[in-house]
């Protein structure tokens, strides 16, 4: 009752200049407002990197042929690079961890129907490649092993391929044509639509399953070969790879590093080359979630540094408040209140200063999600080409805990910032404090 | 019963190594219902007794009694508790609490005491009344006169039934016919019985008064009491000597 009248008094005190609180206020309010939004958007950020990390795979290893530094290139002709077949057999035979291999070739080609024509990418893989890649077929089905072993002249498509290579018949059964090789390929299967997969590093691409058509990978050795001549420009450029990249699946998690490591060691070899490099998407996961910790303890310190800030907002204002009205405390004081009675008396008024000052403060901070993806959906629209690809996938996330945090977080800078003002008016000589003009 | 017992009483302030003598050994008792005027030049100490009559302040000697309570040697707690139960406090420059209403103003010593209820709200409103604002209970203090100021000011007094009202130069920034309304407030409260204490540097409000007591130099000057016909002839000179034209 009494406590419901102080706080009653407190609010009436502090409405009597309206625009001086608010202003108090603010420090706090946007302390906590940015707090809660910063961790929101890094969370969000953190959340998006862990989806496209984990979409590669906890349990995989890759490993892929990069072109080699130019002075490790021969002076004239195609300089051979990456990784052998050999080596993918060696690998599937002599690591004990792993449960399944992929071999990949990656050709950039263009693909014709009728007088439809795709600029796309020709992947030789084997049937194992849609599991691991997390690709779910549509219609028809995916490589088989049969085809793979007889070579047959088979593909699957993209969604976006099938959609733009035949937008009126059903792709099935119809083949599909590529001028570089003058050859026919069967479509036996389509897939679903497929988010891109994360960039990472500089070890890794971001890579766009939407242009692609998948071959059996022998049948890509049979018909194509290892080395690719692209005529650009009036000259000629070829590179002549075997495998672009192996996707080792481990039959554990626990033995990714281990195994990886063994890879690494099996394939020294190429470290004179430096032609290839090692991608353990599970380290790039724990990364991710160093940097998460690495954020949170960014916005812990961006917080604390506002709210003191915002703390002596209130003390300064508290300590201009108990100066001007020092006249009102010898008047209180000659009527009856005791020491404590002043001291919670602006207490109070801190603390709601504080308090309201959070509680405003986590409602922008919450309400920066929708404020967040409006203004993305605006500048998409306006601006398509400026938006740099982890804004546009990320949705920020409130961080529960940072709200009950943030709120008694800023009740205690009120209380704390407000002591000293509150005890400087309680010793007040009562005396004194009546005579006051 | 005396509403108040000064024995001896002295106080000494110490201003940068100096030692100021405000009172030197003031004794005299007011009983209870008596209408006591203080005088005396500045300097004289009567700041410095009205301070201690309202336990504002402690003694550095001597005896202090308020009722049955010995003031001198209590904590500031306990001063404050005394202050808020048993003193009613009227001062100069009226001192209400610009953010409160009148009736929250006069309630102000009540909250101290925690009583909050209803009960004592309607006795807030009842002493609103009593002074003749029963119309202004909402209104906040710089919606009102000097003079209704004044008389919220004295409701406030009232309301922890004090041993006496303790009235500072109550009348010194009113003009003269609001005065004599609040000097015949003062009349009527003592005729019901209220021990009234009141400092005062003017002779038209001492005489007013049952007694008057004059300090000079931290001692007691004199101790004289007006006869009620000297009283009389006082409050009917007051209302004669209004301006001409004025009502």
């Amino acid at each position: 009752m009494l406590w419901m009248r102080t706080l009653g008094l407190g609010i009436k005190s502090l409405l009597l200049h309206p625009l001086r609180s608010f202003l108090t206020v603010l420090g706090i309010l946007i302390g906590v407002a940015s707090v809660i939004c910063l961790l929101a958007i890094s969370e969000g950020i953190s959340n998006e990197a862990q989806r496209q990390i984990a979409s590669l795979g906890a349990d995989t290893i890759m490993v892929r042929s990069v072109p080699p530094p130019t002075d490790k290139l021969a002076q004239s002709g195609i300089t051979p690079y990456g990784l052998k077949r050999a080596e993918f057999d060696m690998l599937l035979q002599t690591v004990p961890t792993i449960r399944s291999a992929i071999p990949i070739r990656e050709i950039k080609r263009t693909f014709k129907f009728a007088d439809r024509t795709v600029e796309g990418r020709l992947v030789g893989c084997t049937p194992e490649y849609a599991d691991t890649t997390r690709l779910t077929v549509d219609r028809g089905h995916f490589i088989t092993d049969a085809e793979n072993f007889q070579r047959a002249s088979v593909c699957v498509l993209a969604s976006e391929v099938a959609a733009t290579l035949f937008p009126y018949e059903d792709p099935i059964g119809k083949s599909v044509y590529l001028p570089e090789h003058t050859d026919f390929y069967q479509v036996v299967g389509v897939l679903e639509f497929r988010n891109d997969s994360a960039a990472i590093g500089g070890s890794m691409e971001a890579q766009s399953f939407k242009d692609d058509i998948y071959i059996p990978i022998k049948t890509l050795q049979q018909r194509i070969g290892d080395t690719v001549v692209r005529r650009a420009g009036g000259s000629f450029s070829g590179e002549e790879i075997q495998l672009n990249q192996i996707t080792l699946t481990v039959r554990d998690v626990e033995d990714v590093k281990s195994t990886a490591a063994l890879v690494e060691d099996a394939l020294k070899s190429h470290d004179d080359m430096e032609d290839i490099s090692v991608v353990v998407p599970l380290e790039l996961i724990e990364q991710a979630k160093q940097q998460r910790r690495l954020f949170l303890v960014l916005a812990a310190i961006i917080a604390a540094v506002s709210l003191l800030v915002g703390g002596i907002g209130i003390m300064n204002i508290m300590l201009a408040t108990v100066t001007e009205r020092t006249r009102e405390i010898g008047i209180r004081r000659a009527l009856g209140a005791k020491q404590r009675d002043i001291i919670s008396q602006f207490l109070v008024e801190a603390g709601v200063l504080s308090v309201v000052g959070g509680a405003i403060g986590i409602v922008i901070g919450i309400s920066c999600v929708p404020l967040f993806v409006w203004l993305r959906k605006f500048a998409a629209e306006n601006y398509p080409e400026s938006l740099p690809e982890v804004i546009s996938n990320v949705t920020p996330a409130i961080v529960p805990i940072s709200i009950p945090v943030s709120f008694l977080v800023s009740l205690v800078v009120g209380v704390v910032f407000g002591l000293f003002p509150a005890i400087r008016a309680a010793q007040m000589n009562p005396i004194e404090a009546l005579r006051h003009e | 019963m005396h509403a108040c017992t000064i024995r001896e009483l002295t106080k000494e302030y110490v201003l940068k190594s100096e030692t100021v003598r405000a009172l030197r050994g003031v004794s005299f008792n007011v009983p209870e219902g008596d209408y006591v005027a203080i005088m005396g030049p500045s300097g004289s100490g009567k700041s410095t007794l009205l301070n201690l009559l309202g336990c504002l302040d402690q003694p550095t000697n001597g005896q202090l009694l308020l009722g049955e309570d010995d003031v001198a040697t209590m904590t500031d707690d306990q001063l404050a508790e005394i202050r808020s139960r048993r003193i009613g406090f009227v001062f100069q420059s009226y001192n209400l609490i610009q953010q409160l209403t009148v009736v929250e103003n006069i309630q102000v010593p009540l909250y101290y005491q925690g009583r909050l209820g209803a009960q004592e709200r309607d006795r807030c409103i009842e002493l609103a009344h009593r002074v003749g604002l029963g119309d202004r209970l909402d209104h906040r203090p710089t919606q009102l006169s000097g003079g209704q100021q004044q008389r919220v000011a004295i409701a406030r007094s009232l309301v922890n039934d004090p041993y006496f009202v303790l009235a500072d130069e109550a009348t010194g920034n009113l003009d003269s016919k609001t005065t004599n309304e609040i000097l015949a407030l003062f009349d009527e409260l003592n005729s019901e019985g209220r021990t009234i204490i009141m400092v005062t540097h003017e002779d038209e409000v001492a005489e007013r008064a049952k007694r008057v007591v004059r300090l000079r130099d931290g001692l007691l000057q004199s101790d004289a009491t007006n006869s009620e016909e000297s009283r009389k002839a006082a409050a009917q000179r007051a209302l004669e000597l209004l301006p001409v034209g004025d009502e």
